[in-house]
């Protein structure tokens, strides 16, 4: 099962971010083409990721590319250098139906074919940054066997919801939160949480990472470094956690060594969902 | 009245050369005059100095480096010297820096010909290892100079220091006015063992100055300059806490080395060099002792504000300074009586009764360059230019009980792990840990710390491994081409010569 | 594909480069190369840049490249946006530019 607690943006047109952002091994890494790109920069951008991409360094991490939406002059391009460089995910901007993910996938299903690409090998993410993409989160997290995750992007959606965010508990992304995670888990994919902007306050990151932890996000796309180390350490289990996960997973073993059907710990049925939960405890535990 | 000292020799002849009373001040005839008994010292000019310290030509001068790029004395008082027409020279400064420059003119001019420094910077450095000076560069450690005088070879005739406040009697320190630049470590040693010491300062001070770093007694001579340094500047160069994020990946990294190396114990002693990985690693530090309930004993340096922060935190229980690198050291100095200054004898000196070195159990330090036997370069750039300093590096990493270098695998295209040093500095048996952002190697002949840093999970990888990552990022570097002539020689800090620099082809 | 205008690509950051090309008024290929890192890569930087235009089918042209430090596939990177820049084209044949 793959780990996807951070992932790491990197501005497409630095040449010294892309050169060294493996050293901070996220679950994932990030080249964005998008909103970190000047118009003017683009060509040049999206060169850089296609290199970048073919690079050793980043054989051993999963790799991601923002490219810019469809209906904009570069991002067929993007999505050319991106399938062709061996990205493993495509994330496609403020995606608001799900017909944008069928417009995708069948774009790089193309360039798959034209490149000898193994079919099916490029998969898919989309980043809610609307109102209407909350709304039609479900479908679109539903939309294609390529979606492995869906992200909320908070700055973006909340311009659009005529509102900001106000620090605290946040009332103003909690619907959307909910709805991203709602169609993430009936989806049977992965759910990000929003970008932390403030790079200088640990503490109100971490607060931030509480929060979406606890509602249940697998994971967080972090704009810097250091926020890294300090997401994983977050998404660490507790010694408790870890020793009961460890428990319900001996029990499985147990249970199905014996040619029980049925796993029981301490009185209690274990469901599949419970042992998954513990599979991805142990994960956790291991990465950290 | 009889010769009473013939009366003596008649009877004891042993008693050699005896002399008859003679009136009070007989022996010191400044003293009787109260002008010259109080006021004798301080000179109407640099030049006045200079006269009365007897310089000739092909003496040896020194100075200090704690005003760091803030330093005026050198560059005055060297245009002075060559104003007044000297030559042939030796110049001994515990450190030199970029803003030393002017020196290659009046090196080109002859006045100084000889130079014994623990560090090159700059387009000085660079002058030097492109072959401007017929006798090679004296590279020494901060405890290797001190050998050196004792041994004689380093004979300082007059030593210009530079200081934040003064008396008439010479009375100073770097401590208060407007150039407070903290601890006169390496001054204090020059003050011993010169012939003659002159101090600079902007400002003198009511009689008795203290505290007292240099004694009116070890003082001849005084002059009050308009400018002796730039406040501005003193911090300059020296430790700003980074917020480079390699760097903080790196500084954590030696933390978690530390936490975990058998010597993070209550009472623990550190020391932390003055590059940015090593100084950031002093918070990460600090997360770890608390949540450990451990406090140190002592740190020592090359002291940063960071150290000075943990030390009023109650964190570090003493201070031991022989340079403060910032302001906020510079004050913890002043007012905190656990701070304390010593000299760069009792820092880091192998032959000097005591060192502090000797008592520290953990260190970080920097690296230009370390090689697959962990031998450390950290003055040769890697084209073959000099750029750096042996400061104190290899005193406390042959003394330290754990030595950690903490660098990036790869600077831009420049591989850290090589496999072979361009210049040796100090000897891989002195360096037990290597961290990297790539990883972390321990030193074979450390097993046990190796199996505690694995047992904790940390990234290890041997040395081998690292150099062959930094290689498949840069590609294989061309070896850098020299000519035979050395312009350069790396004293070891017992004296002996471990390597040198030679000229760069072009 | 021919340069037919100047251009630029890239930056003077540290790991980075800046590639200037020009039309040729000799009808030859002319590439300098200022590094940081000269003597230990000035070799390798060379190969790179060479390489990177030969598969690109580019004969004429004067490349000034100004480089910072920047590994093989940054090198190779700004190269080609210069080229696309100097030679007007819209599309690229992306198997020229593994």
């Amino acid at each position: 099962m793959k780990l996807r607690r951070s992932m790491l943006f990197v501005p497409g047109d630095n040449a010294a971010a892309l050169s060294t952002a493996f050293v901070y091994q996220p679950d994932s890494i990030m080249f964005d083409l998008e909103d970190a790109v000047s118009p003017r920069e683009k060509d040049s951008a999206r060169l850089l990721v296609f290199q970048a991409l073919q690079h050793p360094a980043y054989h051993e991490i999963e790799t991601v590319v923002r490219i810019n939406e469809l209906n904009t002059e570069f991002g067929l391009k993007d999505l050319e250098a991106a399938v062709r460089g061996g990205a493993q995910i495509v994330r496609l901007p403020k995606t608001d139906t799900a017909e944008e993910i069928h417009e995708l996938e069948a774009h790089v299903a193309r360039i798959e074919k034209a490149c000898g690409r193994s079919a099916g090998g490029t998969r898919l993410m989309a980043a809610i940054e609307s109102a209407s993409g909350v709304v039609n989160a479900v479908a679109i997290a539903t939309a294609s066997p390529r979606m492995v995750a869906i992200a909320l992007a908070g700055f973006d959606y909340l311009v659009d919801m005529h509102t900001r965010r106000s620090g605290g508990s946040e009332p103003e992304l909690f619907y959307a939160r909910a709805a991203v995670l709602h169609a993430a888990r009936a989806a049977h994919i992965d759910a990000f949480d929003v970008v932390y902007g403030d790079v200088n306050d640990d503490e109100g990151f971490l607060r931030e990472v509480a929060i979406a932890k606890g509602l249940g996000f697998d994971g967080k796309s972090l704009i810097h470094p250091k926020q890294v180390e300090l997401l994983h350490r977050a998404y660490a289990p507790t010694p408790e956690e870890l020793e009961h996960a460890k428990r319900v997973l001996a029990a499985a073993e147990a249970a199905h060594r014996n040619g029980l059907g049925v796993v029981a710990l301490d009185g209690k049925m274990i469901d599949p969902p419970v042992l998954e939960e513990a599979e991805m405890v142990l994960e956790r535990a291991e990465a950290a | 009245m009889n010769d009473l000292v013939a009366q003596i020799s008649k009877q004891a002849p042993a008693f050699g050369r005896l002399q008859t009373f003679a009136g009070e001040n007989a022996q010191t005839p400044y003293l009787a005059n109260l002008e010259t008994k109080l006021h004798r010292k301080v000179c109407g000019s640099l030049e006045e100095a200079i006269r009365r310290s007897g310089l000739k030509d092909g003496m040896t001068i020194s100075f200090h480096h704690a005003f760091r790029e803030g330093d005026k004395v050198v560059n005055q008082v060297v245009a002075t010297l060559a104003r007044i027409g000297f030559k042939g020279l030796t110049l001994a400064s515990s450190s030199l820096l970029n803003c030393h420059e002017p020196l290659i003119e009046h090196i080109k001019n002859g006045v100084i010909t000889q130079l014994y420094t623990s560090g090159l910077r700059g387009k000085l450095a660079e002058a030097v290892s492109n072959g401007l000076m017929q006798r090679p560069v004296q590279v020494h450690s901060h405890g290797g100079r001190v050998h050196l005088l004792q041994t004689g070879e380093l004979n300082i005739d007059v030593a210009f220091l530079g200081v934040a406040c003064c008396d008439e009697f010479g009375n100073a320190n770097g401590s208060n006015g407007k150039l407070n630049c903290g601890s006169l470590g390496y001054a204090k040693v020059d003050a011993e063992f010169a012939r003659q010491v002159v101090l600079l300062t902007q400002e003198l001070v009511d009689f008795p100055n203290h505290p007292v770093s240099i004694s009116q007694d070890r003082v001849d001579l005084i002059v009050k300059l308009d400018e002796v340094g730039d406040p501005s500047r003193i911090s300059v160069g020296a430790a700003r806490v980074t917020r480079n994020p390699r760097d903080l990946l790196i500084a954590r990294r030696a933390a978690d080395v530390i936490e975990h190396s058998g010597y993070f114990k209550q009472g623990f002693s550190m020391q932390t060099g003055s590059g940015a990985a090593s100084t950031a690693a002093t918070r990460f530090l600090e997360e770890r002792m608390t949540r450990n309930g451990i406090t140190a004993s002592f740190a020592l340096g090359g002291v940063t504000g960071g150290i000075a922060a943990l030390h009023k935190k109650g964190l570090i229980k003493t201070v031991v300074d022989v340079q403060s690198f910032d302001g906020d050291a510079a004050e913890s100095l002043r007012t905190s009586p656990a701070h304390l200054e010593i000299s760069a004898n009792e820092y880091a000196n192998p032959t000097s009764k005591a060192a502090y070195v000797d008592r520290v159990d953990v260190v970080i330090l920097g690296a230009l360059e370390v090689d697959l036997d962990f031998n450390v370069n950290v003055i040769t750039g890697s084209d073959g230019v000099m750029r750096g300093a042996s400061g104190g590096h290899c005193d406390v990493a042959a003394a330290a009980n754990l030595t950690i270098v903490a660098a990036p695998l790869v600077r831009s295209r420049i591989p850290t792990v090589v496999r072979r040093v361009t210049t040796l500095l100090t000897p891989g048996e002195s360096i037990d840990v290597l961290v990297t952002d790539h990883g972390i190697a321990v030193n074979p002949k450390r097993p046990e710390v190796e199996q505690r840093l694995r047992d904790a999970h940390l990234p290890m990888m041997t040395i081998e491994d690292l150099r062959q990552r930094a290689v498949a990022l840069t590609g294989e570097p061309e070896p850098l081409e020299f000519t035979e002539r050395i312009v350069g020689i790396i004293r070891y800090r017992d004296g002996s010569v471990i390597d040198v620099v030679r000229q760069v082809k072009n | 594909m021919k340069v037919i205008k100047e251009s630029l690509a890239g930056t003077l950051e540290s790991s980075d480069l800046l590639v200037k090309v020009a039309p040729s008024d000799k009808g030859s290929l002319d590439i300098a190369i200022q590094s940081e890192v000269i003597k230990q890569f000035g070799k390798q930087i060379e190969r790179v840049v060479t390489d990177t235009l030969n598969k690109l089918s580019i004969t004429e042209g004067s490349f000034v490249i100004e480089d910072k430090g920047a590994l093989d596939c940054v090198i190779r990177a700004r190269v080609q946006a210069a080229v696309l820049r100097a030679t007007g084209s819209e599309d690229m044949d992306w198997r020229k530019l593994s």
